[in-house]
């Protein structure tokens, strides 16, 4: 770790070198992120879902912490830390107690499949790149290339998140679709410059209430209606699926 | 600001205050005996204070004062010139016979709490839109009238019909608001502010002054009746108990006006040659429009408000001409035509005050609004009968009252027209006189009938037979009023002179001065062009009637023969055989509103041996409502149905929606820049 911080702040040569360095891991980590996005997408079942989904916790916390020793800000250590022990610990294994208690570890309906689906995730990812590129390019000098194309990493996995939302039927699968936007989220805050930590900290705790928020509903549906397919609400709702 | 205080302008302004006081004093002591009293005595004599400092602030320095309310870096600010001058005249004047009149007429109130809180509020209201001079406050005044007078119109919500009134009207109220507001906001925007006085420095250019001038003759006309957005008028109007009809009717629709007149003469910067012409025209077919359909009603009150249409059409027909020949350049014709419709502004306030009162004072003694249960006032109603006549006889344009000398002088504007360079105008105006005059006609036809089929035959009913003469506070009320009519018809040159400060500010040029010319004569532009002496036709008329009188009484043979009257044929003596509201409009209706209204006659028959009586129904139906609004209602109902099933979708759905919208954006994001 100290001999890395002295390359980024060493000689001109070094300089070079690193901030080379520095571009292509951070791009390494956010391109494996929306990589994880699309192998969500891709599983049907529910445990594998949450071990994917703290695989990708794990990642977003190295690319943290990545960011953390790049732009020399300490505080990031404490959200890649956050993210750590919250995302890719705690939530996914409560999670999976959850589906244990709840018995639903075989059933992951998709409603639209899988194939379609993933066309759709690179017509996504396309779309933000397209989107951040040009966007950021009107800020000018101000952005520079790896924040750019942070950004548009960030908003492929929002979306990607969005996605699995909205295309998935169960809600324990929607939760983890919500969280995985939120990685998106701090991909993006992370990678631009100067985001407090008083946000990072609020942004965790927030998820975390939402977790516990929404484990408390997955029961209650449960009790309620012997199912956690969100399908069933509409139903009784009186709704038009 | 550079304008300082006039002892005037504090008096409107404690005017307002002692209204608001005496509102909440209505709301406290409603229920208790001294309510009536207090409230409507109060506010006359605050009204007729303020009538007379407004008078003498028409030819007063203007005088401005900037409140620390309102919106914090504009404050309230408040401005008293010769236009506000006139037109406080005109509601003070208003409110104060509505106050005499509801000392008396209040009594027979079943829920006075529900009117008495609310009628110095509106009176109010009305006293503080002139005297805005900031959108911001201009805004507030007209929302707080149109509140207050929504609050009286709903005031006997058990009555059908009315609560609907009140809904129709507040809808309109808020249309007129909002297109008001976004006329504010077109003004603003060229100088910056919120204030009159940064409008007038910086007036709008090019088009956007004339979607200004469309805008306040939406805002404007709907408050005022201007035919499509008059649907609400006769609903509202008679809903009220009959002073505040008499106020919506004679006073509000006179603050529409003021308001129009304040953007369009005195914000909007100088007129293009256009700008006369929709004007022109929404006033001659609120003329025609509302004079055919007061001539199809039944109900009193709904005769007069229909009326009240026709009158605002020629007042803004007289506005729509001053526009023309200001932007024309000729300054002498657009203060004619400006006078005309100021002193009509005043004249139809009067006239339509007191034809309200008498047909509640009819209400009072008969129970009924229905025409065709009335007849025959005559002998048990003697003053109510000849203050209404008088009142009919002014609006019907007959001299020597006052409202020929206003609608004369309009006609002598028509007649200038050809003077006019622009085509369009040349054409237009004459066209609008044709119009008018087939108005003022109708206008003539149709209150022969009300005068008629209500005070003179036979009564029609039980109720009618027993009539008897109201009050001695309505009586005085409706009688300053037909004073007002007849001294203004006789001494029209005073009105005149005295509108003149009001003309001279926002035409720049004035009517030559009538104080001057001989005899009491009015000349509107030159001895050799057209004069009028109203107290010398009123000297004719009387002189000429006398003389038939005497000769009649004293010179013809003192022989009396007695023979039975002519009955037409028909020795059936019944009073319902009299020719009935309907009857007596009938030609009328058959030649111009079958087309119009749609009107239909269907005549059932009973045949021969049936003990079932014969019956005609009669339909009729508004086009604007047929063409415009129902339509309109329609299309927002289909559109809510279908919202409504974003009522119903599921939560996936709900999630997809936010999705497409998000992608749908980011996609537009990405093709666009």
């Amino acid at each position: 770790m100290d001999r890395t911080l002295e390359i980024a702040h060493g000689t001109p040569l070094d300089a070079a070198l690193s901030a080379s360095l520095v571009f292509d891991v951070a791009h390494l980590f956010a391109g494996a992120l929306v990589l994880i996005s699309f192998l969500m997408l891709y599983q049907d079942r529910l445990y594998a879902l949450l071990k994917v989904f703290a695989l990708q916790a794990v990642v977003l916390s190295l690319s943290v912490g990545w960011q953390a020793l790049a732009q020399d800000a300490p505080h990031l250590y404490v959200t890649a830390a956050i993210a750590l022990v919250f995302k890719a610990v705690v939530i996914p294994l409560a999670l999976a107690r959850m589906v244990a208690r709840l018995g639903i570890h075989r059933q992951v309906e998709t409603v639209v499949s899988i194939g379609p689906t993933m066309l759709a995730g690179i017509a996504l990812v396309a779309l933000s790149l397209v989107v951040m590129l040009k966007a950021t390019a009107a800020v000018g000098g101000a952005a520079d290339a790896l924040a750019r194309e942070d950004l548009a990493f960030a908003l492929s996995v929002v979306l990607l998140g969005l996605l699995m939302m909205v295309t998935r039927r169960n809600a324990v699968s929607q939760v983890i679709g919500f969280m995985s936007l939120e990685n998106g989220l701090i991909l993006a805050a992370t990678g631009a410059k100067g985001m407090p930590l008083v946000v990072e900290i609020s942004v965790a705790f927030s998820v975390l209430i939402a977790l516990i928020v929404i484990g408390i509903f997955l029961f209650r549906i449960r009790e309620r209606f012997d199912t956690v397919d969100v399908d069933a609400l509409d139903r009784f709702r009186g709704g038009r699926a | 600001m550079a304008l300082a205080p006039t002892v005037q302008l504090l008096a409107a302004l404690s005017a307002v205050a002692a209204l608001l006081v005496l509102a909440v004093a209505g709301a406290v002591l409603a229920r208790g005996p001294l309510g009536r009293p207090v409230v409507y005595g109060g506010a006359l004599a605050v009204t007729l204070l303020a009538a007379v400092s407004a008078l003498t602030a028409i030819p007063a320095p203007i005088g401005g004062l900037v409140l620390p309310l309102g919106i914090p870096w504009i404050g309230a600010n408040l401005r008293l010139d010769a236009l506000s001058a006139v037109f406080l005249v005109v509601v003070n004047l208003g409110g104060a016979a509505a106050s005499l009149y509801g000392l008396g007429y209040g009594r027979h109130d079943h829920a006075p709490e529900r009117v008495l809180p609310f009628f110095p509020a509106f009176l109010a209201g009305m006293n503080l839109v002139p005297l805005a001079a900031d959108a911001y406050t201009f805004l507030l005044a007209w929302e707080f009238m149109s509140l207050a007078s929504w609050a009286l119109v709903i005031s006997h919500d058990k009555e059908a019909g009315n609560v609907q009134a009140g809904l129709v009207y507040i809808l309109m109220a808020s249309f007129g608001t909002l297109a008001l507001m976004l006329a504010f906001g077109l003004l603003a925007a060229g100088g910056g502010g919120f204030t009159f006085e940064a409008m007038r420095a910086a007036p709008p250019t090019g088009w956007a002054g004339a979607v200004v001038l469309v805008l306040a003759l939406l805002g404007a006309g709907s408050k005022a009746g201007l035919v499509p957005l008059h649907v609400w008028l006769p609903l509202a109007h008679p809903a009220a108990p009959s002073h505040v009809s008499a106020l919506m009717s004679g006073v509000m629709t006179k603050v529409a006006v003021y308001g129009f007149i304040r953007i369009v003469f005195d914000l909007a910067g100088p007129p293009d040659w256009w700008w006369g012409i929709p004007v022109i025209v929404a006033g001659a077919i609120a003329g025609v429009v509302g004079v055919l359909q007061a001539l199809l009603q039944s109900d009193t009150k709904r005769v007069l408000a229909f009326s009240t249409i026709e009158n605002i059409g020629l007042i803004f027909v007289g506005l729509g001409l001053a526009l023309a020949f200001k932007a024309s350049g000729f300054g002498g014709a657009a203060a004619l035509a400006f006078t005309a419709a100021l002193f009509h502004v005043f004249n139809h306030a009067a006239m339509k005050s007191l034809l309200f009162f008498g047909a509640g004072a009819v209400l009072t003694a008969t129970g009924s609004r229905v025409m065709d249960r009335l007849g025959g006032l005559i002998h048990r109603m003697p003053v109510t009968s000849v203050v209404m006549l008088i009142g009919a006889a002014a609006i019907s344009a007959l001299p020597p009252l006052n409202g020929f000398a206003s609608e004369w002088l309009v006609f002598q504007a028509i007649l200038l027209s050809p003077e006019l360079p622009a085509w369009g105008l040349k054409l237009s105006v004459p066209a609008a006189g044709a119009l008018l005059a087939l108005a003022a006609a109708l206008a003539a036809a149709c209150f022969v009938r009300l005068y008629g089929i209500v005070f003179l035959g036979r009564p029609r009913s039980e109720q009618a037979a027993n009539a008897h003469e109201v009050d001695a506070f309505s009586r005085a009320a409706m009688i300053a009023l037909a004073a007002i009519c007849v001294a203004a018809g006789l001494f029209p040159g005073l009105v005149i002179d005295a509108l003149q400060p009001a003309v001279t500010a926002l035409i720049g040029v004035k009517m030559p001065a009538q104080s001057e010319v001989a005899w009491l004569s009015i000349v509107p532009v030159a001895e050799s062009r057209s004069s009028y002496n109203g107290l010398l036709v009123f000297l004719f008329i009387a002189s000429s009637a006398l003389l038939t009188a005497f000769i009649i009484h004293r010179l013809a043979t003192g022989a009396v023969r007695r023979a039975p009257p002519w009955d037409c044929g028909f020795p059936n003596a019944d009073p319902v055989t009299q020719y009935s509201a309907g009857s007596f409009a009938q030609p009328i209706r058959r030649v111009f509103a079958r087309t119009l209204f749609a009107a239909r006659e269907r005549v059932e028959m009973p045949p021969p041996g049936s003990l079932a009586p014969a019956r005609i129904e009669i339909t009729a139906r508004d086009p604007a409502w047929a063409f415009l609004f129902l339509p309109l209602a329609g299309l927002v109902e289909r559109i809510a149905t279908r919202a409504n099933r974003l009522q119903y979708l599921t939560i996936r759905q709900y999630l997809a929606l936010v999705f497409g919208a998000l992608v749908l954006l980011l996609l537009v994001l990405a093709l666009w820049t």
